[in-house]
């Protein structure tokens, strides 16, 4: 063995050009490439023959072709069945932003709620979240989301409605609420938000600078929210109330006017919710445990004001540990929307990578393009959470 | 009680004191953990309610109200769950469109799987070198007692279903993505920029993207990749989906452990002569795996819960054959029962995994937690 290596070691001239280690990662990377591109090569040569024998049409041209049927929930634009696939394609794109980001709303709520509970010295209610929290996790999604559209579908038919103050009307088809119509005079409302918001901004540079400069502290959040708040109901009362609801009437088989909300949107939606709630509540608390009691007792004895101990001293750690995990859940609440197709809430999947797909048989582009949203998408709110990570972070020595 | 306080004691004499009453025990607890203040008592009093609530209408649906024992859903008259649909296909629920008469082999698999698991799981096991290798061959075993061949009848994979093929999914999933997994992380972690970014790219991709339009595209479009005249059946089109995806993401728990070893092992390792493979083999993995095995666990369970994503592309798994029950028009309207059950079979063994994961993370937090 030794008189071996000492061979090695001695070496000829190819030896020693075997182990120069730039050499050997040269001549690696180059076999990597190689052995690649001859994979893609076979795939694509294939995948050529293959379109060909069977007569599959290639390119981009279907997303011009009259998609030729229905989608049962648009909420931005009409959908007629002479649309094209095209259009099918943004209906399917919404759909999908609108139940993530509604879901995330509604989980990030419910879970913050449930993280904090899970954390109360009160036993019971502790005991409970952690029973919630081990059962939502434990269960597949797909037949939550199931059991939550069959648990809407059982609901009583249009005739038995179950009705609230004969506003909120629950049925099979699903649930109906008044619709709000902004009348004149309505537009104001939302630019006296907006000035409001940018006033708050605003101020709260300036009482910045001036705690800075001067040490005096100036009452930013009061400020701005009595004025994000009080502004715009200002600003509606003044207008004379510029807003009618549509109240739905029950007319021959089915309800009128209101805003109908399908019960695919609802179970997805709650299910997506309750789900990713549970492992939000998770990052919560451990968010919050991971910072330690010590941190708490330094800020009192600086004599800061508990709320300024849990605003300046705990919350900045806690999110620390929080967002990196929170941006994950928020991804996977995303990429879960797409279990849609399970139950026929017509999603970027279940609408353009489904009967599209089925209808013009092109499964490369198809998928390619769906695949191309989810990445995107993810990107997206990676790098927007990566940039507010970035302000959170504390500087450390 | 006056007299013992004022009673006087030597200097270090004093004896010691019981607790005072209600700070210990039953009422103790109860006083500090339920009736702490005001507003604790109140979040009790409305936790009692709710309990109680919930708790009978559960009870009431789950047990006393339900519906045990009959032939048709007509039995069903007493307002809680219709357990009737369990019995009657609970054999599809378990083996799926397997034949009837070759049950025997799916059984033999359920049992030689919990020996050869067991070795993996428990490290203390007595002969757990023999069991190791028992574990080795199993799967081989298994297949050919599933599939069959050479004198066994043949079942195709098509019949596969209920929980038997849920397992299969999980199991085939987690032990090909394992060495998946280790090459993606090493490549990531590699010098070289080429390979780097190629194993940058599929883990981000695959991570990027949902495990549906995956199973999409390898049902969809693998047959086009394929040459003429090859053709993978369902199952192994969706395995490859699901191995593809938790490779993935096992890739990134596997870097975790890598990152999580001291610079001085890789450096150790190279100053003792060893090469990249060797030391990769018998230095950093060895001790990179064991602390990432919690973390191994908890994507097995996250595969293990994503399998139920075949029924959408045509597979029978356990959701697959809930579905096709839910449908049954003998059994009409009892999807919440049979989903029920269903989500008590993934709780029952996701959760028992997440135990032992906990109870792993506690075993090996010697040593390399700082």
């Amino acid at each position: 063995m030794s008189a071996e290596t000492a061979q090695n070691a001695r070496g000829s001239g190819g030896a020693s050009l075997l182990s120069d280690q730039r050499f050997r990662s040269l001549f690696f990377q180059a076999l990597v490439i190689g052995l690649f591109g001859a994979f893609l090569l076979f795939i694509i040569l294939n995948t050529a023959t293959n379109i060909e024998k069977r007569g599959i049409s290639t390119g981009f041209d279907f997303l011009g072709v009259p998609a030729g049927y229905d989608i049962a929930i648009s909420p931005f634009f009409e959908f007629k069945a002479t649309d094209t696939h095209g259009t099918v394609f943004w209906v399917g794109l919404l759909n999908t932003l609108m139940v993530s980001i509604l879901g995330i709303f509604a989980a990030t709520i419910l879970g913050v709620i449930l993280g904090v509970l899970r954390l109360s010295p009160n036993w019971l209610i502790n005991r409970i979240v952690y029973c919630y929290v081990e059962v939502t996790r434990n269960v597949p999604l797909l037949l939550q989301i199931l059991l939550w559209y069959s648990i809407f579908l059982g609901l009583p038919s249009v005739r038995q409605s179950i009705s609230i103050w004969d506003t909120f009307i629950l049925n099979q088809r699903g649930l109906i609420v008044p619709e709000p119509i902004p009348t004149a005079g309505f537009m104001l409302v939302p630019i006296c938000l907006v000035i409001a918001i940018v006033g708050s901004f605003l101020f709260s540079k300036w009482a910045h600078k001036k705690q800075d400069e001067t040490g005096k502290i100036y009452p930013v959040l009061m400020t701005s929210i009595v004025s994000i708040l009080g502004l715009p109901i200002l600003a509606f009362i003044v207008a004379g109330f510029p807003l009618e609801f549509s109240y739905p009437e029950l007319k021959g088989f089915n309800f009128q006017g209101g805003l109908s909300i399908k019960p695919e949107f609802t179970a997805l939606w709650f299910a997506l919710t309750l789900y990713t709630a549970a492992f939000i509540a998770e990052t919560v608390r451990s968010g919050i445990q991971s910072v330690s009691h010590g941190q708490t007792e330094a800020s009192e004895a600086l004599g800061l004001k508990p709320s300024w101990t849990m605003r300046l001293v705990i919350l900045p750690q806690a999110l620390r540990v929080i967002i990196p995990p929170m941006t994950s859940q928020y991804l996977n609440l995303t990429k879960n929307s797409s279990l849609a197709v399970a139950i026929g809430y017509p999603d970027i999947v279940q609408s353009f990578g489904g009967v599209t797909l089925n209808q013009t048989g092109q499964a490369i582009e198809v998928i390619f393009i769906t695949m191309l949203v989810y990445l995107t998408i993810s990107l997206v709110i990676s790098a927007f959470m990566n940039w507010y990570n970035s302000r959170v972070r504390l500087v450390e020595r | 009680m006056s007299s013992l306080t004022d009673q006087k004691y030597a200097p270090g004499e004093h004896p010691d004191l019981p607790p005072p009453p209600g700070s210990i025990g039953v009422v103790g607890w109860l006083r500090h953990r339920l009736f702490s203040s005001v507003g604790n008592t109140i979040l009790t009093i409305l936790a009692f309610f709710f309990l109680y609530k919930v708790g009978n209408a559960v009870i009431f649906w789950v047990f006393t109200g339900a519906t045990f024992t009959g032939d048709t859903q007509d039995a069903c008259t007493q307002g809680g769950a219709c357990w009737l649909v369990i019995g009657d296909r609970f054999h599809q629920f378990m083996y799926g469109l397997y034949p009837q008469e070759e049950y025997w082999r799916a059984n033999i698999v359920f049992v030689l799987m919990v020996f050869a698991i067991a070795p993996l799981l428990f490290d203390k096991l007595p002969h757990r070198g023999m069991f190791l290798i028992f574990s080795a061959l199993f799967p081989f075993a298994a297949f050919y007692l599933l599939s069959g061949g050479w004198g066994l009848e043949t079942v195709d994979t098509a019949n596969w279903g209920g929980m038997l093929l849920t397992l299969v999914l999980g199991i085939t999933g987690i032990v090909a993505s394992l060495p998946i997994g280790i090459l993606l992380a090493l490549g990531r972690r590699s010098n070289m920029p080429i390979v780097r970014t190629l194993c940058v790219c599929f883990i981000e991709f695959i991570r990027g993207v949902p495990l549906i339009t995956i199973l999409f595209m390898a049902s969809n479009m693998l047959p086009l990749f394929l040459p003429e005249g090859v053709n993978f059946d369902k199952l192994l089109r969706a395995l490859i989906g699901v191995a593809l995806f938790s490779s993935a993401y096992m890739a990134e728990v596997i870097r975790g452990g890598l990152q999580a070893i001291p610079k001085g092992q890789y450096e150790g390792a190279d100053a003792m002569g060893l090469s990249y493979w060797q030391s990769m083999r018998l230095i950093i993995l060895p001790q990179a795996l064991r602390i990432v095995i919690p973390g191994i666990v908890n994507t097995f369970i996250g595969l293990y819960k994503d399998t139920t994503l075949v029924s959408i592309i045509g597979l029978f798994d356990l959701l697959g054959i809930a579905q096709v029950a839910v449908a049954d028009v003998k059994w009409r309207g009892l999807a919440p029962e049979t989903y029920a059950f269903i989500a008590l079979l993934f709780f029952i063994s996701c959760f028992s995994m997440s135990r032992y994961s906990l109870w792993l993370e506690n075993k090996l937090h010697t040593g390399h937690k700082r």
